[in-house]
Order: C-alpha cells, then sequence, then structure tokens
C-alpha cells in the first residue's frame, strides 16, 4: 500500500510538470495581456502584472473588432452549410449503396488530406471569375466545399451504427427517402450534429491560409490574419499583441473548454476511423 | 423500386461529387497544367498563353538551393515532430490510463492547445523563443535561464544557422511549438486504445507473473500499433503541409533555416508572381501527401468492405 502511494505520488509530480510546460505560453499570453503599456519591458516579462489594465485589451478590440466580426460572419454560415450538406451525404453514404459507392467516397474523403496548396491557385482565379473574389463568401464557399469530405465522413460514421431495420420499417410503413431521414435519422444525429458543428467552426475560425489569399483587403479578413499583421507591424506593444492573441483564441477555447467532449470526437472521426 | 432508390440516392450526392470533382481534382489538374508553364510573371499570365515548358519549373526547383533546404526541413521536422509527438503522447495516456483522481484536468491541459489557431501558437512561441540580443540583453525563455542563474544555456533559438549534418538546428524551437501543440492529440488516441484494452488481457498477464512493464511492451503496446500508424499518418501528413505554425512563428528565418516547402510556395506564388514554380511546389506536396495517405485510405476502406 504504502509503495502505490510513492508511485501515484511519483506520477502526479511529472503530470504537474507536463501540465506546467503546456500552460507556459498561457501564463505568458495572460500576464503580458493585462499589462499596462508603461509595464511593458523586456526585463520584467516573465513577471505578472503590478496594476492589471484592460489597456491591451481595448487596444486590440479596437484594431481588431472588425476583423473578429467577419470572423463570425464567415464561420456561422459555412458551419452551417457544410454541416447539412454532411450530414445529407452521410445517409446517402452509409444507408444507400449505389454501385462504385466506396470509390467514390474514398475519392471525396482523399480531399480533406490535400495539401491546400495544390488548388489555391486556380481556386484564387475560379472565385475571381465569378467575382467572389475577396469577399467573405468567397471564403464561405471554399470552406464549404473543402468541408465537404470530414462532414460527410463524421456523419456516414455516425449513421453506420444505425440499424438498417429501422429505416426498413419505415419504408414499409410508405415514408419515402426522404422522410426516412427527416423523420428518423435527423433527429437521432443531433449529437453527430454538434460534433460536426464544432469540428468545423474550431477549423474555420483557426484557418490562416484561405484567409490570408482570398481575402486582401485587411477590412475585409478574418482574425487569424489581422492577428499575424499585427505581431508582424513592428509594435512594441506586446500588451497589444498578447491580447489580440487571447482575443483570437477565446471563442475556440470557450468552446473546448465546454463542449470538449465532443471536439475529442470530432479529433477522433478525422482519423478516418470513427 | 429498389433501383430508384439508388438512383434517386445518387442524384442526392450528385452535387457533392461534382464540387469535390471541380474543387479538389479539376483544381489539381489545373494547378498540374500550371506547373508546366512558363507563367513566371505577372503579364505573361495576364496574357494568358499557355506555352508548355515540359518538366523545367521542377528541374529549377530541385536543383534551387533553397527548395533543397526546404526539403531536408521537412524530413527533419517531420521525423523529430513525430516521434516527439507520439513519445509524448504515449507517456501521459499511460500515465493517466491507470486513473488517478484529477486524471481528467490533466488531459483536459494536455488537450487543449489542439483548440488553439497555429496562428496563435505562432504569435505566442515566436515572443517565447525569440533570443533578444545575445549576451547582453536577453528576452523570453533566455531571459529566464538568465534569472536562474543558467546562462550556460543561452542560445539563439530559431535565429541560429547551425547545422548537423543537413539538419537545421534552428527547427528545434519549431518542432518544440510543433509538438506543444498535437502531442496532446496522440496522447487522446492513445487513451482511447489503452482503455479499450479488455482488463481480462492484463490481468491475465499479472497473474503469469509479468511486471507492470512487461505487461506494458509485451501486451499493450502490439495491441497499439494501429493507433500508432494512425497517428504516424496523420502526424506525417500535417508536417509535410505545416504553413500557419512556421509562418507566424519564424518565417523562413535567416538563410532559410526553417522554410518550409509551403511558406516558399506561398512566396512564389503570392509575392513574387512565379506562379508556375509554385505551382510545382505545390504538387511536389501534394505527392508527398499523397504516398502516406492513398494506402492509408485504401486500406481502411477494404476493411470496411
Amino acid at each position: 500500500m504504502q509503495k502505490k502511494n510513492w508511485s501515484s505520488a511519483w506520477v502526479y509530480i511529472v503530470l504537474v510538470l507536463f501540465a506546467f510546460f503546456y500552460l507556459v505560453p498561457v501564463y505568458m499570453l495572460v500576464a503580458t495581456s493585462f499589462k499596462p503599456l508603461a509595464e511593458i519591458s523586456m526585463a520584467s516579462m516573465w513577471q505578472l502584472p503590478k496594476r492589471p489594465s484592460l489597456e491591451g485589451f481595448i487596444a486590440a478590440f479596437s484594431r481588431l473588432g472588425p476583423n473578429l466580426k467577419n470572423s463570425f460572419l464567415l464561420v456561422i454560415p459555412a458551419t452551417f452549410f457544410s454541416c447539412v450538406l454532411g450530414s445529407i451525404n452521410g445517409y446517402i453514404f452509409s444507408k444507400i449503396r449505389f454501385r462504385g459507392v466506396n470509390i467514390v467516397f474514398m475519392l471525396i474523403l482523399f480531399g480533406m488530406f490535400i495539401p491546400y496548396q495544390s488548388i489555391l491557385f486556380p481556386l484564387i482565379q475560379f472565385l475571381q471569375k465569378i467575382g467572389l473574389y475577396g469577399k467573405i463568401w468567397g471564403l464561405i464557399l471554399a470552406h464549404v466545399v473543402y468541408g465537404l469530405p470530414i462532414t460527410s465522413l463524421i456523419f456516414r460514421n455516425y449513421f453506420m451504427e444505425v440499424p438498417d431495420e429501422m429505416l426498413e420499417a419505415a419504408s414499409i410503413d410508405g415514408a419515402g427517402m426522404f422522410k426516412a431521414y427527416f423523420r428518423i435519422l435527423f433527429p437521432l444525429s443531433i449529437p453527430a450534429f454538434v460534433v460536426a458543428i464544432i469540428w468545423q467552426f474550431t477549423n474555420i475560425w483557426n484557418e490562416f491560409l484561405f484567409a490570408v489569399t482570398i481575402t486582401s483587403d485587411p477590412v475585409k479578413q478574418p482574425i487569424t490574419v489581422a492577428l499575424v499583421n499585427l505581431a508582424g507591424s513592428q509594435v512594441v506593444q506586446w500588451n497589444l499583441q498578447m491580447a489580440g492573441a487571447l482575443v483570437a483564441a477565446l471563442p475556440t477555447l470557450l468552446v473546448y473548454i465546454f463542449l470538449g467532449k465532443y471536439f475529442i470526437q470530432g479529433l477522433m472521426a478525422g482519423s478516418v476511423k470513427g | 423500386m429498389k433501383k430508384r432508390k439508388k438512383l434517386l440516392g445518387f442524384l442526392v450526392v450528385a452535387p457533392t461529387i461534382v464540387a469535390i470533382g471541380i474543387f479538389v481534382y479539376g483544381f489539381i489538374s489545373w494547378t498540374v497544367r500550371t506547373s508546366f508553364s512558363n507563367w513566371n510573371s505577372f503579364s505573361r499570365l495576364v496574357a494568358g498563353k499557355f506555352e508548355f515548358v515540359g518538366l523545367q519549373n521542377y528541374q529549377r526547383l530541385f536543383r534551387d538551393w533553397r527548395f533543397q533546404t526546404d526539403l531536408w526541413n521537412t524530413l527533419f521536422f517531420t521525423l523529430f515532430f513525430m516521434v516527439g509527438c507520439l513519445v509524448v503522447g504515449l507517456f501521459l495516456a499511460s500515465l493517466l490510463d491507470r486513473k488517478l483522481k484529477g486524471g481528467r484536468i490533466f488531459q483536459n491541459i494536455f488537450l487543449f492547445p489542439m483548440a488553439l489557431s497555429l496562428v496563435v501558437t505562432g504569435t505566442i512561441w515566436n515572443w517565447f523563443f525569440a533570443p533578444g540580443t545575445l549576451p547582453k540583453d536577453p528576452a523570453g525563455i533566455n531571459l529566464l535561464f538568465h534569472q536562474l542563474g543558467l546562462d550556460n544555456l543561452l542560445w539563439g533559438w530559431f535565429t541560429v544557422t547551425d547545422k548537423i549534418g543537413q539538419f537545421n538546428l534552428a527547427l528545434i524551437p519549431v518542432i518544440i511549438a510543433a509538438v506543444w501543440q498535437l502531442s496532446g492529440y496522440t496522447m487522446a488516441m492513445y487513451l482511447a486504445g489503452l482503455r479499450g484494452i479488455p482488463s481480462a488481457l492484463t490481468e491475465a498477464a499479472r497473474v503469469d507473473g509479468a511486471s507492470p512493464w512487461q505487461t506494458f511492451w509485451r501486451v499493450k503496446m502490439p495491441l497499439l500499433r494501429p493507433i500508432t500508424l494512425s497517428a504516424m499518418i496523420i502526424l506525417g501528413h500535417f508536417s509535410l503541409k505545416i504553413f500557419d505554425l512556421v509562418y507566424a512563428m519564424t518565417g523562413s528565418g535567416p538563410s532559410n533555416v526553417t522554410d518550409m516547402p509551403a511558406v516558399y510556395m506561398f512566396e512564389l506564388t503570392f509575392r513574387s508572381n512565379r506562379y508556375a514554380l509554385g505551382s510545382g511546389v505545390s504538387i511536389i506536396m501534394l505527392l508527398m501527401v499523397a504516398v502516406v495517405i492513398i494506402p492509408y485510405l485504401i486500406s481502411t476502406f477494404r476493411k470496411e468492405a
């Protein structure tokens, strides 16, 4: 018994050391963002603010406010459309086995692993052609299309678990394909929606490559791009930079804190085997 | 009736098939075509005349010192990043598998970086590893070392140009940042795997007189092999296309010590209008990813069918 206590004490010590490693950047982020400009100096960068202030946050909001709004305007419709379409796709790919369904699904899935650099240049030319380049709706379109593989996968894996008999019973009752979806699968799939929505929300919020290449006007850029520009603008106002980073991270962090369980499920679905 | 249902099903997913067909396969073909062209300036692109130059852009890339550096950087980054994530993830998972009090809290702490944008991570770690002016005015972690009296640990981090063989030491802080961000993911995967091992198995090993250490390596590890493989593929394909983190944290660095193909592609295409060369880089990236992903997808679906 004594021995067991000792070994679990060691485990705790190791875990605390690791937790320290994971939390150090957070400490620096929070400590610095609450410092007033007057307290910003190299020598005191590891210290807690002596006189905590919201200066950094006020400056960050006034500079990044519009970009924060852009991110919400991007994430909400993009998440909505990619999840709705993914749900319908998931139903077909799991329950209606037309010829070549697996190969088609595999070809779609490949789309979630490709480096987006390999489609970026034509994508931009295409968006220019249809007049969506530089606009939030251009970004939304990109995120919906390239989000389809993962959302279809999440729903497909979820619907695979639903016994076919349930649907067959409905079709004997005379319910058509769409009725079967809306009456049986859709109400059942709320947990899958939660996973898919959280996954898409987090990914699209955090995305950078599409954001930086499709929107060039600083007023229209999402927050990730604005944050990089802020950091690159040689400001020594670290409190502003760190407050900006915190503001950019907060929505997805809140999602993680309150809905972490579903976030992890999405993470696992991303490794194909659900 | 059945036939009609199948046709209807196909029609429902047809828009997705068309969209992916165009946005993935059509666009990739267009990028391949661009990489065979001489569109290496804005005026040539606008003129729009396609001039086929064969593999010239690829030849130029492979002779290009910067691109060669990128490939070496990708190789070493991928290697150390993958090993780092697997070792840290497995280690943490094996600690947390004991169902300790408060284990859930630790698990959440180790996994939270996954929810962060790589851009945010890059911004923070840039600040953390910025060396300051050595030796007089250390910053970031160097300052911490200095204040702790560990002056012999002061180092230039991502600004150094030293190498061991072809390995740029400046990649070390980038690798640390990437492991920080993704090791929680391998931990979660291993933890799910460990919890799925029936306790009857480990119990049997214990009864047979195996030490916990032996049980872990001889009984659990072989069962975790598929998870290791999945994790390697996901991490590997992530690191082959890494962009945001490097771009936000270090950029290319002095003499490209932290440059990556994705960063080079971005600069070629969007900063210097060399679309054909940029397309070439992106197609090479795609091929590297495809080599990893396609066998994985095929094997997954063969098992299912």
